[in-house]
């Protein structure tokens, strides 16, 4: 019985042997290596990565932390006053002095700024693509394959050719979580401006409104909400491509996550994995308590 | 001159219009166009006049293709033929340029759902038009202000949309329309959205300030009897097309076709017809020149009990009835002087039959329909007003 099935099997195999086999991996290679010859390029990219990132680190690090924690638990405090509910101050408060009490504050400071220049890159580059969708059925259909492509390709993957074109250390690892992180951003401001009921569009539109004041006057405005939800989607992203990034040798809370595991450190393991839990809640509670939903009393 | 005129503007959906713009000429019908060619006919082939300062209003039901018209004549949707002028130039053929000029100085328009901006207050709102014309902030705030002032809102300026009733937002609307100062206003079922009383009271406060400001409105609406209430002149559509443009009257009296007699057949007739519409000529006497036998002479010969008494200008002056001076024609007293009852019910030409059902019904006698300097126009009978409210033929002679 079995081997009969074998023969079949193998008939069947036959039918594709014309098929060749596709090199695709060696094609993205060859390609990849293609694209080295604009190193300059990248190299740019690099230096500029590196100066906003350590900028925001070494700015971050001239505050002592106490005060650090107390400035944020203020604007913590100045977001939430209309609503009267004070648990973001309190979490923010206990949250950091718990993180510089096991002894994680320089790596928190790295990791903020590493979220913060891949959360503002992917801002820059993503709102206007967003914006651009959200106007062009053409351009939607475009670019959201592509935004497919990046989110589900395993986060892993990107770390190859980011050490290619970026070396390793800091920079890529910045890199690789634009590319993780931005999709959402795009998608929600796409989202955003498609949303705008079409009788507040036609009311600019009736009133003599250019394209530009249409987008910052209305479009913008009332897509703001949605926007901003996608942003801390991106914060959320960025902040969990920044474990993985520790591979390629990205400092910050991520590399002790990292190291733990390679050492099966249990102890250090949590820490720093409680530390970046906490970042994650400030973080995320932070961006929608600043989201204009809030407005009304 | 007409204000705008519109020739042949015609909106066909779709990506390719050619064959259906070819089979309308043909006189072919939208379905026909649809089926053969899968293309929608929003608007076939409109042709009318807008005059200066007129309420013109364009009815009909939905998918009659009215919201698209409205829409053609600013742009937000592009015509596929036709044209449409303003003042003698071609809105159709103008670039985007000149079309946002015309948008910001000439026409304004009132939304359906307000189309407000939610995250915008009130005066912000209103401030809107002028704002993207680059007009410096006191001053546009000033006019707002005094837009916001002209429909009653004054004090609800830094208030948010969403904070308001229906009403006033759609108030708001009219202020942000009227802000810019526009020649022409388009309304596109601004008050459809209001219940029943609310639009009511917003369409006596269009009339109110369209009285003053004397604008061109055009004004979209599917009920009959906003648009009686309103209009000046009424374009009713079916199916993309024109069917008939008259007063309120002529539409009611002479409907162009069974479409527009079936909505006409349930409207409530005693607040469109007036006195001039459904009053008889009368008998009268002149007192000044004749005497007791010629009036009694009269009565009897029309078969009526009483007669009005009138001057040398016809002026009304009483009434006499035939048995206080039947006695006096025996006695051989000619004068009717004594014999006149000033206590009449009168009205004026343009008092709606709504009214004259309240006089009627109060007096034994016609009532006086009086017209220019008092000079009796005419009579109205009570059985003419109950005629007339069951939908028989009225005079439409003016």
């Amino acid at each position: 019985m079995s081997e009969t099935w074998e023969a079949i099997y193998a008939w069947f195999d036959a039918i594709l042997d014309f098929m060749p086999e596709l090199p695709v991996g060696t094609w993205i290679e060859d390609f990849v290596d293609w694209l080295q010859n604009a190193q300059f390029i990248f190299d740019g990219i690099r230096g500029f990565v590196a100066w906003v990132t350590g900028m925001f680190n070494s700015f971050f690090g001239l505050i002592p932390p106490i005060l650090f924690i107390l400035i944020l638990t203020v604007i913590g405090y100045l977001l939430v006053r209309k609503s009267e509910k004070f648990g973001l101050p309190i979490l923010i408060f206990l949250g950091l002095l718990f993180i510089e009490s096991i002894g994680y504050w320089d790596e928190l400071i790295l990791t903020l700024s590493l979220v913060i220049t891949a959360t503002l890159i992917s801002i820059v580059i993503g709102v206007p693509i967003g914006i651009w969708m959200g106007r062009s059925d053409l351009v939607k259909n475009i670019v959201t394959p592509i935004l497919d492509f990046m989110q589900t390709m395993p986060a892993f993957v990107y770390l190859i050719p980011a050490v290619a074109f970026f070396s390793i250390g800091i920079v890529p690892g910045v890199i690789a979580s634009v590319i993780f992180a931005m999709p959402p951003t795009v998608r929600l401001t796409n989202l955003g401006i498609r949303q705008v009921p079409a009788e507040m569009i036609e009311a600019s539109d009736a009133f003599g409104s250019t394209p530009g004041q249409k987008l910052f006057k209305v479009q913008l405005p009332m897509a703001k909400v949605t926007i901003m939800a996608g942003i801390n989607q991106t914060i959320m992203l960025a902040l969990s491509m920044v474990v993985i990034a520790a591979m390629i040798g990205t400092d910050g809370i991520g590399r002790e996550v990292y190291y733990a595991v390679g050492r099966n450190d249990m102890a250090m393991g949590f820490e720093a994995g409680i530390s970046l839990v906490i970042l994650a809640i400030i973080l995320d509670r932070l961006t929608q308590a600043l989201n204009p939903e809030n407005r009304k009393a | 001159m007409a204000k705008i005129e519109v020739r042949n503007l015609t909106k066909v959906f779709g990506k390719r219009p050619r064959p259906a713009l070819d089979m309308l000429k043909e006189k072919k019908s939208k379905d026909e166009i649809l089926e053969k060619t899968g293309l929608t006919v929003g608007v076939n082939r409109a042709t009318f006049d807008v005059n200066e300062g007129e309420v013109f209003v364009i009815m009909g039901l939905s998918g009659s293709g009215k919201s698209t018209l409205v829409r053609l004549l600013n742009r937000l949707i592009d015509p596929t033929d036709g044209q449409i002028q303003i003042d003698g130039d071609d809105l159709a053929k103008m670039d985007d340029n000149a079309l946002r000029e015309v948008r910001r100085k000439h026409m304004s328009m009132v939304f359906q759902k307000f189309g407000l901006f939610p995250f915008r207050t009130i005066r912000q709102n209103v401030e809107y038009g002028l704002e993207v014309q680059g007009i410096a902030k006191e001053e546009r705030q000033e006019k707002a202000m005094k837009s916001l002032e002209l429909v009653g809102l004054h004090g609800y300026e830094n208030q948010y949309p969403d904070q308001l009733s229906g009403g006033m937002q759609q108030r708001v609307g009219l202020a942000r329309a009227l802000a810019n100062d526009p020649d022409v206003l388009l309304m596109d079922e601004a008050f459809s959205a209001l219940d029943p009383l609310i639009r009511k009271d917003m369409q006596d406060e269009l009339l109110d300030l369209q009285s003053s400001m004397q604008k061109t409105i055009i004004f979209i609406t599917h009920d009959l009897d906003e648009a009686l209430r309103i209009g000046d002149r009424i374009m009713i559509m079916k199916d993309g097309a024109v069917v008939q443009i008259g007063s309120p009257e002529e539409i009611l009296m002479h409907p162009a076709d069974d479409y527009v007699r079936r909505f006409v057949e349930d409207v409530d007739r005693s607040k469109v017809y007036t006195a001039e519409n459904i009053m008889t000529r009368p008998e009268t006497v002149n007192m000044e020149k004749e005497g007791t036998r010629v009036a009694l002479q009269r009565m009897r010969k029309a078969d009526i009990s009483s007669i009005y008494v009138v001057n040398r200008n016809r002026q009304l002056q009483g009434i006499i009835h035939a048995g206080d001076i039947a006695e006096s024609v025996n006695r051989d007293e000619s004068d009717i002087t004594p014999y006149i009852q000033k206590d009449v019910p009168t009205c004026r030409l343009d008092t709606p039959m709504h009214d004259l059902f309240n006089i009627s019904s109060t007096s034994h006698v016609p009532i006086a329909v009086l017209g220019e300097n008092d000079k009796l126009a005419g009579i109205v009978i009570r059985s003419k007003i109950l005629a007339a409210l069951s939908g028989e033929e009225v005079n439409t002679s003016e």
